[in-house]
């Protein structure tokens, strides 16, 4: 594994539900969420009931790839900006600090200028947050934290066990 | 880069499916898909061609169960494996945790497997990852095909490593779990390593 993976702890997690929880409050959007690079989904505001918030996690981010690829091909670092116009709903996806991507899904109720400007505020926190992450979790690898991890008592009957 | 959520007590871990066009790949997700419990799996998503052939990649996520309380989850992706697609094939290796390479057993694609299995480290080398050091599983698929080449001499021209293989057919479900059931233990052993 390359050791970039993304670990998320609890302080942090509800650091970003409540970004997130504001957000979608002040954009006045129907759903709010948090993709990383890969199509993970990391956390998310709003009716999210009637969506399948995996399939869009995972198609979001290969929009972004598809995107950074034309963006490299044209001499540009990254498109951090998708706007997606619908009959009813729009969607704007930008992407942070290099390594999430945040999606607002709104409706004639807000407006691309209100989102514009709140995610930009937004996603200055969120850097900030995701920083506080890297930080962290290079700690945590750092300090023998072996006892703690659940993986390190992994047995070969728990994988096993998954399959039956 | 597999995906660790403390306080959604989850493990997210990315598999890509690798191989030369028509090797059936698709057609492994798609078994996968039709024989996992609707519990288990999430939709299957496809970007294809009218004509069926793979666009951009097919999405499967599956959540298998519990490890000491950690919800385990596979996303589960395919490369369109035609030879143009190359751009769109190196974005879908970002962030991945194991990849399965989907060989076709018939003689005359001998040569568009290595040639995939060229495409393949390079890209992954182009991301930053090494094929030798990513848990790694070889399927060769089509073996009810009447022109196939013997295992021995594929897996000598393919896998010299000689990681895990398997013999498949796809369509019909033969080799396709043992090969995602064996891919997916690497994962989640090198997970244990790391953490």
């Amino acid at each position: 594994m390359s050791g970039s993976d993304l670990i998320m702890y609890e302080e942090e997690f509800s650091r970003i539900d409540d970004e997130l929880q504001r957000l979608y409050v002040q954009t006045n959007a129907k759903v709010v969420f948090l993709v990383d690079k890969n199509g993970q989904l990391i956390a998310s505001a709003g009716e999210t009931r009637d969506i399948d918030t995996t399939s869009l996690a995972s198609l979001t981010a290969g929009n972004i790839a598809a995107t950074g690829g034309i963006a490299r091909l044209l001499g540009e670092k990254e498109f951090t900006i998708l706007f997606h116009e619908g009959e009813k709903d729009n969607i704007h996806i930008s992407l942070i600090g290099q390594r999430v991507i945040l999606v607002v899904i709104f409706d004639k109720r807000s407006s691309l200028g209100l989102v514009r400007l709140r995610v930009k505020k937004a996603s200055e926190a969120l850097v900030k947050i995701f920083n506080d992450i890297t930080t962290k979790s290079e700690k945590e690898k750092s300090v023998d934290s072996f006892d703690e991890s659940p993986f390190a008592e992994i047995s070969d009957e728990d994988i096993d066990n998954l399959f039956r | 880069m597999s995906f660790i959520n403390y306080s959604s007590r989850e493990i997210n871990c990315k598999i890509v499916y690798y191989g030369p066009g028509l090797c059936g790949k698709t057609t492994n997700l798609q078994y996968v898909y039709k024989k996992t419990n609707p519990d288990q799996k999430g939709k299957l998503i496809s970007l294809a061609t009218e004509t069926e052939r793979t666009l951009f990649f097919d999405f499967l996520p599956l959540a298998l169960g519990d490890i000491k309380g950690f919800k385990v989850r596979f996303h589960l992706y395919t490369v369109p494996g035609q030879v143009f697609y190359a751009a769109s094939r190196k974005l879908i290796l970002k962030g991945v945790d194991g990849v399965v390479f989907v060989a076709d057993s018939q003689i005359e694609r001998m040569e568009a497997n290595i040639e995939s299995l060229e495409d393949l480290r390079i890209n992954l080398g182009e991301q930053g990852y090494d094929l030798d050091k990513l848990p790694y599983t070889v399927q060769y698929n089509k073996r009810d095909l009447p022109n196939v080449a013997p295992v021995d001499s594929m897996n000598k021209l393919l896998n010299p490593r000689n990681v895990p293989h398997f013999e498949g057919i796809a369509v019909t479900g033969p080799g396709v779990f043992e090969t995602l059931k064996n891919v997916a233990k690497q994962v989640l052993i090198e997970l244990k390593k790391h953490y």
